[in-house]
């Protein structure tokens, strides 16, 4: 968590990339974590694959469900990443669905993740609530952060609350949809960032949920302290494997906007 | 303190239950929770229900004494016939309330999820009635499997989309509609099937659907001088119409509630829909019950012939009532109610839904005693399945 911390502390412009653990091959994760951070990703989240992940979109899906035809599980992700502290050092963030993890059994599962080095969950049908009333000691102990979505319906007095329980960033959800690609920004979207941006909130936020290349980027760090890319990269893994210059150049090429022959 | 049948506020049946929602349908469900009771309890609400469930859906349905296969089973058997209420099944019940709360809360678009296709219909068809749009989400597999629903949705005026994703059935028809809802959360009401799903679902649709236990009640009474029978039989998909059947009698623990849940090709036999006997805790469409789920916290693809019982959960009420002990459910295999709809058939002259030959199959597993009166739940007919049954019974 001190290590998500202090990187929203001393930088800007922060680029997370997500990928589905698992996709496109079983063992591509740690190849792509490795690859993600030399093309200059700021931090990862890492997709625990589920059979029925509703706030995700077509591609997403995919992945996942090819995920799990590769054999991908929560206990097969921490074999994987049992020595990518010595491997990787920008900060991972695991982001799945809460039935694996109750299976796992949730105390193991967080004591896993500290072992592992996680930084951070994101579990998006765990709710604020549940988190308070059960699960926030145990997040706590373990010094790993749990990161909130708010959306354009979030009302305010829940932002507020939302924030106030924060411990790393929150997770802005860039319009009412499930995660996917889409074009551009619209005027509507400026306004709701811009409303959230003049409420001052005590965390810093990322945004996420439909940016996929460097325009949309470039714009919507100038509204938040940077963005998350899941559905297109997924997509250029797809397209391209987990070959390791492709994915840099992917990578570059969101960051800057320079373009690299693969 | 005697144990309490009704969600507390937060949701939860004992542990079960709740809503375990990502953040995007937060204030959906926070806005439905603030004002479904209240609705529900108004009079505008309850006046409008009672006179569309008596002059449109044609409640009160009959409870009928059904002589012959009383004889066959040596006790006092009472057909609860859903399957004469508008649409053929007990799930307009439930899609007439949920319209009636949809237009107070001033949504104009519907959107709804279906297995065998009755649910779909029955939302189908209030939203031609209230000239609503209507989208359904429907399974490939589900699809194929109940052509006819599907054609009669499109003849309503219903959009009917394709769920591709994962098993193509029921659970995922369910997921289509949460993403849509997520897509679309200011116009859109989803209107759920069954007593599942985030609170308040599971209890919204709970009280719709106790209009079967509320008549069975004073049906009972002024043919048999009591109301309350021995046992209240009913089939569990997710568990809508034994909710319904169950309701009134659940603070009366004389009266045994039996649900009937499908165990497919047998319970060991991997295709299975039996979440009950196999399922263990955890979360589905957020809510905290017994779902079938591999080793890893994957929800399994359930299995049965009945596509309305083709689901990998169980509504959390209906988890509570059997850690409780205050139901009992059985399995009941595809073969036993393929039998059991047979037996109705020629004993009664009623074609049953496959769900609910499932119901009339669990009484081969219970010890009925002649004096008994045994209330069985008919939830649907049985024309949707007519494939299903000609192809198993050789009727070709
Ligand atoms: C006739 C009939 N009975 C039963 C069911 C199962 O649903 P539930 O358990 O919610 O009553 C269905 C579902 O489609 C149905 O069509």
């Amino acid at each position: 968590m001190k290590k998500l911390i202090s990187l929203f502390k001393q930088k800007r412009n922060l680029l997370s990339v997500y990928f589905t653990a698992g996709f496109p091959e079983l063992n591509s994760t740690v190849p792509i974590l490795k690859a993600l951070e030399e093309g200059g990703a700021d931090f990862v989240e890492i997709g625990m694959p589920y059979s029925d992940p509703l706030a995700d979109g077509p591609v997403i899906q995919n992945s996942s469900s090819r995920a799990l035809t590769n054999g991908m599980s929560l206990k097969v992700l921490f074999e994987q990443l049992k020595d990518i502290k010595q491997q990787v050092s920008i900060p991972l963030i695991l982001m799945g669905y809460l039935n694996p993890v109750l299976k796992f059994g949730f105390n193991a599962f967080i004591e896993r993740c500290k072992e592992t080095g996680i930084s951070g969950l994101i579990i998006p049908d765990l709710p604020y609530e549940t988190y308070i009333e059960k699960y926030e000691p145990v997040f706590a102990r373990n010094k790993i952060s749990n990161i909130f979505l708010i959306t354009p319906q979030t009302p305010k007095q829940r932002i507020l609350n939302l924030d106030q329980a924060s411990t790393s960033f929150l997770y802005m959800v860039s319009s009412a949809a499930v995660t996917g690609t889409r074009q551009g920004l619209s005027k509507r979207q400026i306004k709701y960032f811009k409303r959230i941006n003049s409420m001052k909130l005590s965390t810093p936020r990322m945004v996420g949920f439909g940016i996929s290349n460097h325009e949309t980027f470039k714009e919507v760090c100038q509204y938040a302290h940077g963005a998350i890319v899941g559905s297109a990269f997924i997509k250029h893994l797809e397209n391209y494997g987990h070959d390791q210059e492709a994915i840099i150049n992917f990578v570059k090429n969101l960051k800057t906007g320079e373009q690299t022959d693969i | 303190m005697s144990t309490s049948f009704h969600p507390d506020k937060k949701g939860f049946y004992g542990p079960f239950g709740g809503a375990y929602i990502p953040e995007m349908l937060i204030p959906n469900i926070e806005s439905l929770k603030k004002k479904y009771l209240k609705i529900l309890n108004s009079d505008t609400f309850r006046k409008s229900f009672k006179t569309l469930l008596e002059d449109y859906a044609g409640r009160p349905t009959p409870l009928y004494y059904a002589t012959r296969l009383s004889e066959h089973y040596g006790c006092n058997i009472w057909l609860k016939r859903e399957d004469l209420a508008h649409t053929g099944s007990h799930k307009i019940n439930n899609t007439i309330g949920q319209i009636l709360l949809a237009r107070e809360m001033g949504k104009k678009r519907i959107i709804a999820e279906t297995g065998a296709g009755q649910h779909g219909v029955a939302t189908a068809t209030v939203c031609a009635l209230m000239g609503l749009k209507c989208v359904v989400y429907m399974g490939e597999t589900d699809i194929e499997r109940q052509a006819p629903n599907v054609a009669r949705m499109k003849m309503l005026g219903a959009e009917v989309k394709t769920a591709i994703s994962g098993s193509r059935t029921l659970k995922d028809a369910t997921n289509e509609a949460l993403r849509d809802w997520i897509a679309n959360p200011l116009n859109t009401y989803y209107l759920i099937g069954s007593v599942v799903g985030p609170h308040p679902y599971p209890d919204l649709v709970a009280r719709l659907q106790s209009v079967i236990s509320g008549e069975i009640q004073w049906q009972l009474r002024n043919k048999t001088g009591k109301a309350e029978p021995d046992y209240v039989v009913a089939c569990v998909g997710g568990g809508s119409n034994a909710a319904g059947s169950f309701y009134h009698y659940l603070s009366t623990p004389e009266v045994k509630l039996i649900g009937a849940e499908a165990s497919g090709q047998g319970l060991t036999s991997g295709k299975t829909a039996a979440s009950i006997a196999l399922g263990e805790t955890g979360v589905i469409h957020g809510s905290m019950t017994y779902l079938m789920q591999t080793d890893d916290g994957q929800i399994t693809e359930p299995y049965s012939i009945s596509a309305g019982l083709d689901y990998p959960g169980i509504g959390p009420l209906h988890a509570w009532l059997n850690q409780t002990g205050r139901a009992r459910y059985l399995s009941v295999t595809d073969q036993e109610a393929l039998d059991a709809a047979l037996l109705i058939t020629r004993k009664e002259g009623i074609i049953p839904a496959l769900e609910s030959a499932h119901a009339l199959a669990a009484l081969d597993q219970l010890e009925l005693k002649s004096e008994q009166n045994v209330v069985v739940t008919i939830s649907g007919r049985g024309d949707k399945d007519m494939k299903a049954y000609m192809e198993k019974l050789k009727l070709l």
